[in-house]
């Protein structure tokens, strides 16, 4: 009786430790030609590509190929290109509170770890001494402008690697006015009037088609219709006073 | 075991005190100008770190001994560092050579340094290397401490074979005697074999068999219930990379790395270039000081191995600071799959919803090896669109819509499932 007893709980006990599933290997897939896609899927592995990446998917794009939105930098990795970009290039947002806002977000993430979430080169890894030397925004001997800080983050500089990778062109701009605001900060100087988005009609800036339509519609309701074509030539005229 | 530890002890007493001697000769003889290595070496690492470091090149050379190299020729030196290009375009034959020995970088300038400060970061590239632990002594200690369990062990193991042996030889020999002497050992009576008395009994085989089905059915349906399921997934990738490190000790965002979460339907695996956004500069990892990051099952060794793993794949040849070119891709295993038929965007739930990394992908700032933490099961899904509101401030994109459904379903906040998060084609299509 008592072996027959123990004889079951032994099994018991086998079939619970089989059962303890090994977390280091996949577990089974019903139907798997329902689970796997049929076209090639992001990171997938595929016989195909063998010869180009050793079989994985993740790749460079061709060459020559352009992100939609994409712009050429059409300037150079170098002492002069730095030098250029230092004294010529400019930041061709509008420096308005939505543009801070996303600039402010992304600089938190990307940059604050290092340069510090004020820009004093107190980061986390600097207070850490993971990364050594990282200067403040208003350091004398770097004296960093919109050019040299888009120019930098771009390529990258010395230590600091290129975001150019994890970052697109406008939100690199955007990050370029929160460092910018950062310097003013350490400067100590009276922070930078923002613009008002409705103000401004450039091509740059992103008007939702909507908001379009409502300027439309109280343009021809409240002026008429021949008012309305001077209606449109507002933007261009506001661009010009922008600029 | 203490005799042991005083040896130890007192090795290091010895070693501790005769580099402090050698730290002190070395100091009396390099104090020419009166420089303070303690605020130098902070005026070092705030200045200098980004592109220095004292016994190893870096973006720019090693500084060990850098007053020695220019000949102890203060002047020189002050006038380099507080604006090298200006001194190389004066025409100084020396600070030429320097820039072109050195690949044509630019140091910055630095105006804001004084003379006294310069002398405190010089009297700081005068510190010599410390020497490395003495290997011995902790190799030693561990073997006193860790070893000691297995070969305990493994003596008990032995023993118990020569036990068993031992047995087997006596009753052998006993039996043996037995038989020489002529005394008939007494056979044990024949009784009804157990498990004949077992199936006689048909209670006890009618429970069995009541229990041993139920016990298969619940072991089937958990079997079947896991399939397809990965929960607790944690296989082993080709560079250990400890999340517990990078977004825990050092609080680096999960979005630095996984960039592509903010904008893409998949939170990419980061590609070896943000990698080598820190570690160009780090190389090692901090095996003790305020700062280590080590554990008792992951040592110093073990980690700085992995980075070379990454600059061998990379690339980066550390000792050049350069890159070969040579790279090869990192088999990264993949742990979080979705099945084809369920669609599933990343950026519509960060960017949009603005919902922690943390609340699917669990406590990633502790794992040490990632694994998975929720279920991805449908049910899991649901449940969660069910009982969170849908974001709508700063959202113009939601608000018509927010305001005429929150009026028909009489609420204030409407969650994901009002929202239709739970229509079919919404994933399935």
């Amino acid at each position: 009786m008592k072996n027959s007893l123990n004889f079951i709980l032994g099994l018991v006990l086998l079939a619970v430790v089989s059962c303890d599933s090994n977390d280091r290997k996949p577990g089974f897939e019903y139907m798997p030609n329902m689970y796997e896609s049929v076209p090639y899927d992001t990171y997938g592995e595929y016989d195909i590509f063998q010869t180009v990446t050793g079989g994985s998917e993740a790749m460079k794009p061709a060459e020559g190929s352009v992100m939609r939105g994409w712009l050429p930098y059409e300037i150079e990795d170098n002492q002069d290109g730095y030098a250029f970009a230092k004294a010529n290039l400019t930041n061709p947002l509008p420096y308005t509170e939505e543009n801070l806002a996303k600039g402010t977000e992304l600089y938190n993430i990307y940059c604050g770890i290092c340069h510090g979430n004020k820009g004093d080169g107190q980061g986390t890894l600097a207070k850490r001494e993971k990364i050594l030397g990282v200067p403040a925004y208003n350091d004398a001997g770097r004296a960093i402008t919109e050019g040299s800080v888009y120019h930098v983050m771009y390529y990258g500089i010395n230590s600091m690697g290129s975001y150019a990778s994890q970052m697109t062109e406008e939100e690199l701009w955007q990050v370029n006015h929160y460092v910018m605001s950062l310097k003013d900060a350490l400067d100590k100087k009276e922070p930078r009037p923002t613009i008002d988005v409705g103000a401004v009609l450039e091509p740059n800036t992103m008007m939702m088609t909507d908001d379009l339509e409502v300027l439309e519609d109280t343009q021809s309701d409240n002026q008429g219709e021949a008012m309305q074509q001077a209606g449109e030539e507002n933007p261009a005229t506001n661009l010009d006073g922008n600029e | 075991m203490i005799q042991v530890k005083r040896r130890n002890s007192f090795y290091r007493i010895i070693t501790l005190s005769a580099a402090f001697l050698l730290t002190l000769t070395t100091s009396l003889f390099a104090q020419d100008t009166a420089g303070d290595a303690v605020a130098g070496e902070a005026l070092f690492k705030s200045n200098c770190g980004a592109c220095h470091k004292l016994y190893k090149p870096m973006t720019g050379p090693a500084l060990y001994n850098v007053v020695e190299k220019y000949d102890g020729d203060y002047e020189w030196l002050y006038k380099w560092i507080k604006n090298s290009q200006a001194l190389i375009k004066s025409g100084d034959a020396r600070a030429v050579q320097v820039y072109e020995e050195n690949g044509k970088k630019v140091m910055n300038a630095f105006p804001a340094l004084s003379n006294a400060d310069i002398d405190n970061i010089l009297a700081y590239t005068n510190t010599p290397q410390p020497a490395p632990p003495e290997k011995t002594i902790v190799e030693g200690e561990a073997v006193g401490g860790g070893v000691s369990n297995n070969i305990i062990l493994g003596v008990l193991a032995l023993v118990f074979v020569l036990l068993v042996a031992v047995l087997f030889l006596v009753n052998n020999t006993l039996k043996k005697f037995a038989t020489a002497q002529g005394i008939e050992v007494e056979e044990p009576t024949k009784r009804t074999p157990i498990w004949k008395a077992f199936v006689q009994n048909q209670f006890l085989v009618l429970v069995t068999s009541i229990l041993l089905l139920l016990g298969s059915a619940y072991f089937a349906y958990g079997a079947l219930m896991s399939v397809g399921v990965e929960q607790g997934y944690a296989p082993i990738q080709p560079i250990h990379y400890s999340h517990r490190i990078h977004a825990g000790e050092n609080a680096i965002e999960c979005k630095y790395c996984h960039s592509s979460a903010r904008v893409s339907k998949h939170s990419g695996i980061p590609s070896l270039n943000v990698c080598m956004n820190c570690h160009k500069s780090i190389a090692e990892v901090a095996g003790d000081g305020d700062y280590a990051s080590v554990t008792e099952d992951y040592s110093k060794e073990f980690y700085d191995g992995e980075i070379q793993k990454l600059y061998k794949a990379v690339g980066w040849d550390p000792a050049t600071q350069s890159y070969t070119g040579e790279t090869q891709p990192v088999e990264w295993v993949r742990i979080h799959n979705l099945p084809d038929f369920a669609y599933f965007n990343h950026s519509q739930h960060v960017t949009v919803a603005g919902i922690e990394c943390q609340k699917c992908h669990g406590p990633v700032e502790e794992m040490e090896v990632m694994y998975q933490y929720a279920p991805l099961t449908m049910g899991w899904c649901i449940n969660c669109h069910r009982e969170t509101n849908v974001k709508i401030e700063g959202n113009p994109y939601y608000e018509k819509i927010h305001e005429q459904l929150s009026e028909k379903y009489g609420v204030e906040q409407l969650t994901a499932a009002q929202m239709g998060g739970l229509e079919c084609g919404k994933c399935h299509y």
